[in-house]
């Protein structure tokens, strides 16, 4: 018993001493080769307010070195935190991540605005490019979410995204056509695109439920297969009528008095329905899956058929429902790429997105809350990445590119946190 | 494969001891997994027409009118579906507009061309499955092979022979290195290699466009993300005169192939990955490393997809650009899944999928549709093999015997 305890509690202070020590190297990392290189003269100016506000909070104006080393010297202070709170077996609760996050986040913009005075770091402007980056990102993985939790594998997360993109934008266009009316198309494309998810979805399960075959495979040639549908359609169908194929977007919905709220406001209130919508699916799913009799049993389904067979759980029904409905709200994520973003329709124009959606999946540990959380870093990555190119850093832009990917092999690979996926998950059921 | 092997399955039944010859034949033949690869490969062809009748103009305007006069529209039908298939048979196979034969047999050799990065990376792939390994980053391995095979290719000058051997080993190498670090990754943490394997391609797309943003990496005195094209020396030969597009890296594959069955089939190595494959666990009982056997399948993997690298860059590419995988990463899962992962299989499928793809430019020209219904042709026929039920359900084939007696 006693070897038993030991070996215990070695893992114990080993997982727990593994946040503290990746904290330090980071901060060290931001210290020595961000804050300190920086010229002692240099400024960096911060921009909060855009012309629209009608409360504007005004700039400001920092000096660059000083603001970067306090800042790194407070991530360093966290990470000897969290290693004091390691050794004595102590919780630091969730506010330390995150306050870590927005630290090194804001060297590395004081480091890029540093000396630049032609330009200043839009914070406002930031933070909506995220949100908007990190749409489809939500909504592919709680599509994830949903499936994997039921046991079934959705590699097809992209092809759904491509699929929603394409139908409503289609839609729309027809229905502009023949009423005039643009906002209606803009509004009919966006109930369309859950049914080209959802139409996926249902081939995903006939094959994964009814033919058993490998849900990898399946979702890799569905992926494939709507490509090829896609492309086929752009070159032919949209290619002769023109009209299926218009830029028309869904209108800015401003909430009032939310909207007016300084950085907040026009960052979460004052954008259009597709992006109301993904707060409301996010709340509901996480209360649904963790708190109502539907999430346990789809829950169950997903470890345990067996033992949810035993009680009288449809597994089979379950997950094909499930995947269904997965389809549906990534098709719905799809919407994005054409009527949200205001485009028509391009080929291949979900751009891997889906595949990242997979990522924040995983490093959302299967909960839409954390889906939502890693979808918006990830988003974050891609907006500063943006900003970057625009201000000019000696970052690669490519190297932010990488960051979801990498930050998910380390997730994968226990290095950060531990994932683990719903235990039945690809794997079919039979009586 | 489990239909493979029908041909062991005895049965005591005195009614099947009566039955003829020719009908144990028959009854053999439609059991067989070939049949249903034949229908699967019949029907995909056929839904692709269907497709392809669906988006013409000249179609939809006889169906106009389709009541009043019907031939019209069956006419139209008859006249794009014979366009379509006329094209992809004188774009992949044998062209008989062309003059001379040696235009005629253009086409296929075109075809043969196509095929051999996805007979390379489709072996790979073919290896990992057999190991129990889904490795979709055949993407990235290509990719990454072709980088530093590339890189050799145009930095150095020498002489003949050595370069083209060192330029193939750089992409060799470039590959095992990408297939080695989700094969340790899984090996150690047991993370999963789909998803490491999935990020490794995006990771080597933007490794290579960084690269490519390199003075190192660029044709000298341009900005542009194109690298200088290859020596000379370094690229293969080609296998039948410069009027033609084939080159040795085709003999290569086949060479890999006839390699690969021997390493499954014949080899310590073969057997190990092909019993973990089967049951890790019993495999781990028997005294094999497991952990070995992901990071050595992987790295193969990976090797053989950077060789698909080398038909590339070193094959039929200018120059390396981002784009010097194009499709061919996720077209050989489809090769390989078509093979059914046996090096033969995979040559077969990959001689397909390379004629499809070879068709594209003729199907545009010709018939003036999208490259991309090949596209739709090929990951229907996956579909459809990968459920023979559904296959056989199709055409009301009887379900095949031992299915009943395995599961019994």
């Amino acid at each position: 018993m006693s070897v038993i305890t030991a070996q215990q509690n070695v893992t114990v202070i080993r997982t727990s001493f593994r946040a503290p020590i990746i904290y330090a190297v980071i901060a060290l990392a931001v210290l020595l080769g961000l804050a300190l290189p920086i010229s002692a003269h240099a400024s960096t100016t911060f921009t909060f307010a855009r012309p629209t506000d009608l409360v504007t909070v005004p700039s400001w104006t920092a000096p660059s070195r000083t603001l970067a080393i306090v800042l790194s010297l407070v991530a360093l202070a966290l990470a000897a935190a969290s290693a004091w709170a390691a050794a004595t077996t102590r919780k630091l609760g969730a506010w330390v991540p995150i306050v870590f996050g927005v630290a090194v986040v804001a060297v590395l913009l004081t480091w890029a605005g540093a000396g630049k005075t032609a330009t200043s770091m839009q914070i406002t402007g930031l933070l909506t490019a995220a949100l908007v980056a990190s749409i489809p990102l939500v909504f592919g993985a709680l599509s994830g979410t949903i499936c994997e939790r039921s046991g079934i594998i959705n590699i097809a997360i992209e092809g759904q995204l491509l699929g929603g993109a394409f139908l409503a934008a289609v839609v729309a266009g027809a229905v502009a056509n023949s009423t005039g009316s643009r906002s209606l198309g803009a509004y009919l494309g966006l109930v369309a695109a859950p049914v080209a998810g959802a139409l996926i979805g249902a081939v995903l399960s006939l094959f994964a439920v009814r033919y058993w075959v490998d849900q990898i495979i399946v979702g890799v040639v569905l992926n494939v297969l709507v490509v090829g549908l896609t492309n086929f359609l752009f070159g032919t169908l949209l290619k002769d009528k023109t009209y299926l194929n218009q830029a028309i977007g869904l209108p800015e919905l401003p909430i009032p008095i939310l909207g007016e709220i300084p950085i907040i406001g026009p960052v979460l209130f004052r954008q259009n329905a597709l992006v109301y919508l993904m707060y409301v699916v996010v709340i509901v799913l996480q209360v649904m899956l963790f708190r109502s009799r539907w999430g346990l049993r789809v829950r169950a389904v997903g470890e345990h058929p067996r033992a949810a067979d035993t009680v009288g759980i449809k597994v089979n029904r379950t997950r094909v429902r499930n995947t269904i409905l997965g389809g549906a709200i990534a098709g719905l994520g799809g919407a994005f790429f054409t009527v949200a973003a205001g485009l028509a329709f391009g080929k291949e124009m979900s751009a891997g997105k889906g595949f990242i959606a997979l990522a924040a999946m995983i490093l959302g540990r299967w909960s839409p809350k954390g889906a939502l959380a890693a979808a918006v870093l990830f988003g974050f990555a891609d907006a500063l990445r943006e900003q970057f190119g625009i201000v000019g850093t000696a970052i690669p832009s490519q190297f932010l590119a990488m960051f979801p990917y990498i930050a998910t092999i380390f997730a994968v690979a226990g290095l950060v946190g531990h994932s683990r996926p719903p235990a039945a998950e690809g794997k079919p059921y039979a009586k | 494969m489990s239909t493979e092997t029908s041909t062991e399955v005895t049965t005591d039944d005195s009614v099947q001891q009566e039955q003829s010859v020719v009908s144990a034949v028959l009854r053999s033949i439609i059991d067989s997994s070939w049949l249903v690869v034949l229908i699967a490969i019949v029907a995909s062809l056929l839904l692709g027409g269907v497709l392809v009748v669906l988006a013409n103009d000249s179609v939809a305007e006889a169906f106009g009118y389709f009541f009043s006069r019907p031939s019209d529209t069956f006419h139209a039908i008859g006249q794009v579906l014979g366009d379509t298939y006329a094209a992809m048979f004188k774009g992949a196979i044998y062209n008989t507009d062309a003059h001379t034969f040696g235009d005629a047999i253009k086409p296929i050799t075109q075809s043969a061309t196509m095929a051999t990065p996805l007979i390379f990376a489709g072996l790979g792939l073919g290896v990992g499955f057999r190991a129990g390994l889904f490795n979709i980053g055949a993407q990235g391995q290509i990719i990454i092979g072709a980088t530093v095979g590339a890189f050799v290719g145009f930095t150095w000058d020498l002489p003949v022979g050595l370069h083209l051997v060192l330029a193939v080993l750089g992409t060799v190498l470039g590959g095992a290195l990408w297939g080695f670090i989700p094969g340790v990754l899984k090996a150690a943490t047991g993370a999963h290699e789909v998803i490491v394997t999935i990020m490794l391609n995006y990771v080597a797309l933007n490794l290579v466009s960084f690269l490519l943003s390199k003075d190192a990496f660029q044709v000298e005195g341009s900005d542009n993300p194109l690298a200088p094209a290859v020596g000379a020396n370094a690229m293969y030969p080609k296998l039948l005169g410069n009027g033609y597009a084939l080159h040795w890296g085709f003999v290569v594959a086949l060479l890999a192939a006839v390699a690969v069955w021997w390493l499954m089939e014949r080899s310590t190595w073969g057997l190990q990955f092909r019993a973990v494959g089967a049951n890790a666990r019993a495999a781990r009982t028997a005294g094999m490393s497991v952990g070995m056997s992901y990071v050595l399948v992987l790295v193969i993997a990976g090797a053989l997809a950077g060789l698909a690298g080398s038909a590339q860059v070193l094959g039929t590419q200018p120059a390396l650009s981002s784009n010097v995988a194009a499709s061919f990463g996720f077209d050989a899962i489809t090769v390989a899944l078509l093979g059914r992962s046996r090096p033969l299989g995979i040559v077969l499928a990959a001689l397909l999928f390379g004629a499809l793809k070879a068709s594209g430019p003729a199907l545009q020209v010709q018939a003036h549709l999208p490259i991309d219904v090949v596209l739709v042709v090929q990951s229907l026929i996956v579909l459809f093999i990968a459920a023979p039920p559904l296959v056989r359900a199709l055409v009301r084939l009887p379900k095949p015997r031992q299915v009943k007696e395995v599961t019994a």
